[in-house]
């Protein structure tokens, strides 16, 4: 460590705290100006785009959950997500437990195999993809799009896990196997609680652009009460143009529960983003 | 990534031999792959398959019909409006790589380095300026466009309110600022990560180089150019290469910030829109067309990711 300096008063130091300051300020005050329009009604947004709620009103809220079926969107996109995640996370623990501890014939083509799936660009396949949920009656089912989903899952969590199993040690499956348990017990009782900050990086990595694709929604289902919060975004973008209240509490509806996963989670994004770099 | 699938490979070799005396069956090693197997394989490498096979094929609504060669192909560049489309909207992806590595990647280098040194709010400032990539890119869209409004929007009210209202316009009603808009909405999103990358490469360049420099009487701006920026160049190449895919495949914040059609008149008409009206709003035979994009669009996306990483290993070679 270094002594610590008296920080000098240096134009530089001024211009670089203003810098950080003022770009801090353009992320800020949108964000700022989104939630406290919710509260303020249309008219006063008219005459005054920027300013303060007179009185605290979450009218626009109770519009946007009800007349505006955000509630439905909601509940669609939670189930949608939260199903996908699970059924992809399950399946890729199995198949990165099995690949992260042995070396079996093969074993290093299914890894290579599934990690490729993270390079490919997946959307460009929606012409035979759409084709083959046709086939299988799954267009306009959630069913299909949580299958969809859990497939986009799969090269990044068997990546990730199977790097946190293989650096289990290997005496703790040794003396579970002298007490007669077999593979799958060992996995599920002994190795998987062990990589559960794995499963928490894993999970929250789908969840967030899962929550927020637009694409497959968009394609794959048709009735509106099915719709996820995206793709009803759009309707009620049009059908609410003129009331820009409900309009901004839509948005915040849609992006409440990141802002959740992120504040109780910035950790394990930040550094599961950086991941590739870290040396 | 690669140091990281190195460690792997040196661990794995390290431990195999006690391990193959412990080897479960093979149908219990079938039974653990097959789930991730199916999934994966059914609904991702299939349907990537079959785009290539179904580029070459005529298409009648959903019916599959005869093989037709290339001229799916053909017809991409000779009819219509996608002819015209196609081109455009090319040329479009390529200004919002340039712009987004001129002003997004720029930025996050500068914050990444002003972060970087020990210096009060560092984890705040981290943190907001990370912050609006997690929101979904069709909420950014709308948000902006809500902010951009001509006659309602903060920005213009704000102008106005400075005295600067001359300056006030539709942002993104008028064809000329309409794309450096939509740039600077996707900088305004993304410049987090960037940020987040060059920081992580910078903290893996050794103190020790930066301190002999500086008692070598050199500046913190001639330690950045010297020292910090060509070490930086494995990140730089990657930050390139993601910026690259990233938009080419910009979908949800374009289709929000100017709809399907990229209004004003095309100027926010970009490659991931013109594939999807050509699957989802063409004709009966729009399914072998957009299957012809399709790979034409990945093959595009892949030589230059790969041309680019070359470039960027062989630079980083010659430096040393």
């Amino acid at each position: 460590m270094r002594a610590l300096r008296i920080p000098k008063i240096t134009f530089t130091g001024i211009g670089t705290n203003g810098l950080l300051i003022v770009y801090a300020a353009v992320v800020l005050i949108p964000m700022f100006i989104v939630v406290t329009n919710t509260m303020r009604p249309t008219r006063e947004i008219y005459r005054e785009p920027i300013g303060l709620p007179s009185t605290i009103n979450f009218d626009s809220y109770v519009t946007a959950w009800g007349e505006a079926n955000f509630s439905l969107y909601f509940v669609n996109s939670m189930v949608i997500t939260v199903s996908s995640v699970t059924l992809a996370t399950a399946a890729a623990s199995l198949a990165g437990y099995i690949l992260g501890r042995y070396d079996f014939r093969g074993s290093r083509f299914f890894s290579s195999f599934f990690v490729a799936g993270l390079t490919l660009p997946f959307r460009l396949a929606i012409v035979p993809l759409f084709l083959l949920l046709n086939s299988l009656g799954l267009i306009d089912n959630r069913i299909g799009l949580i299958l969809v989903y859990a497939a986009t899952g799969i090269p990044f969590s068997v990546f990730i896990l199977s790097a946190f199993f293989r650096q289990l040690p290997q005496e703790l499956s040794e003396a579970a196997r002298i007490d007669g348990a077999n593979e799958f017990v060992i996995f599920s009782r002994v190795m998987l609680p062990l990589v559960r900050p794995a499963l928490a990086t894993v999970a929250i990595f789908q969840f967030v652009p899962l929550w927020n694709d637009f694409f497959f929604p968009l394609i794959l289902l048709r009735s509106t009460d099915k719709w996820t919060l995206p793709v009803g975004m759009t309707r009620f973008f049009g059908e609410f143009q003129t009331d820009w209240s409900t309009l901004f509490a839509g948005l915040v509806i849609t992006t409440l529960p990141l802002v959740v996963l992120f504040l109780s989670a910035t950790e394990q994004i930040i550094s599961g983003l950086t991941a590739g770099v870290r040396k | 990534m690669t140091a990281i699938t190195g460690q792997k490979d040196e661990k794995r070799s390290q431990t195999a031999r006690r391990r193959n005396t412990l080897m479960p069956s093979r149908l219990t090693i079938a039974l653990f792959l097959l789930p991730a197997f199916l999934l994966y394989t059914i609904f991702m490498i299939y349907p990537l398959v079959q785009a290539l096979i179904f580029s070459t094929f005529e298409f009648n609504g959903l019916v599959r019909g005869a093989f037709v060669g290339l001229q799916n192909f053909e017809q991409l560049f000779s009819r219509y409006p996608i002819s015209e489309q196609l081109p455009r909207a090319f040329v479009h992806n390529i200004y919002f790589f340039i712009g987004t590595m001129l002003i997004q990647n720029t930025l996050g280098l500068l914050f990444a380095v002003l972060l970087h040194r020990p210096r009060f709010g560092k984890r705040f400032f981290r943190t907001v300026f990370t912050l609006p990539y997690l929101i979904s890119p069709l909420v950014v869209g709308y948000l902006w466009s809500l902010m951009l409004n001509p006659l309602f929007g903060p920005v213009n009210a704000t102008l106005r309110n400075l005295g600067l209202g001359s300056l006030a316009r539709p942002w993104l009603g008028d064809p000329a600022t309409a794309l450096p808009a939509v740039i600077l909405v996707n900088a305004w999103m993304w410049v987090g990560f960037p940020m987040l990358l060059f920081g992580a490469g910078l903290a893996g360049i050794e103190d020790d180089l930066r301190e002999a420099a500086r008692i070598d009487g050199a500046s913190n701006l001639q330690i950045f150019r010297w020292i910090e920026f060509p070490l930086l160049t494995p990140v730089i190449g990657i930050v390139t290469v993601l910026t690259f895919i990233g938009n080419f495949n910009a979908f949800g914040i374009v289709w929000a910030l100017g709809g399907v059609d990229g209004t004003p008149a095309g100027a926010t008409d970009v490659l991931g829109l013109v594939f999807f009206r050509t699957a989802f709003r063409g004709g009966a035979d729009a399914f072998g067309l957009a299957s012809a994009l399709a790979v034409l669009m990945f093959l595009f996306i892949f030589t230059v990711s790969v041309l680019v990483q070359t470039w960027f290993r062989r630079l980083e070679s010659r430096m040393q």
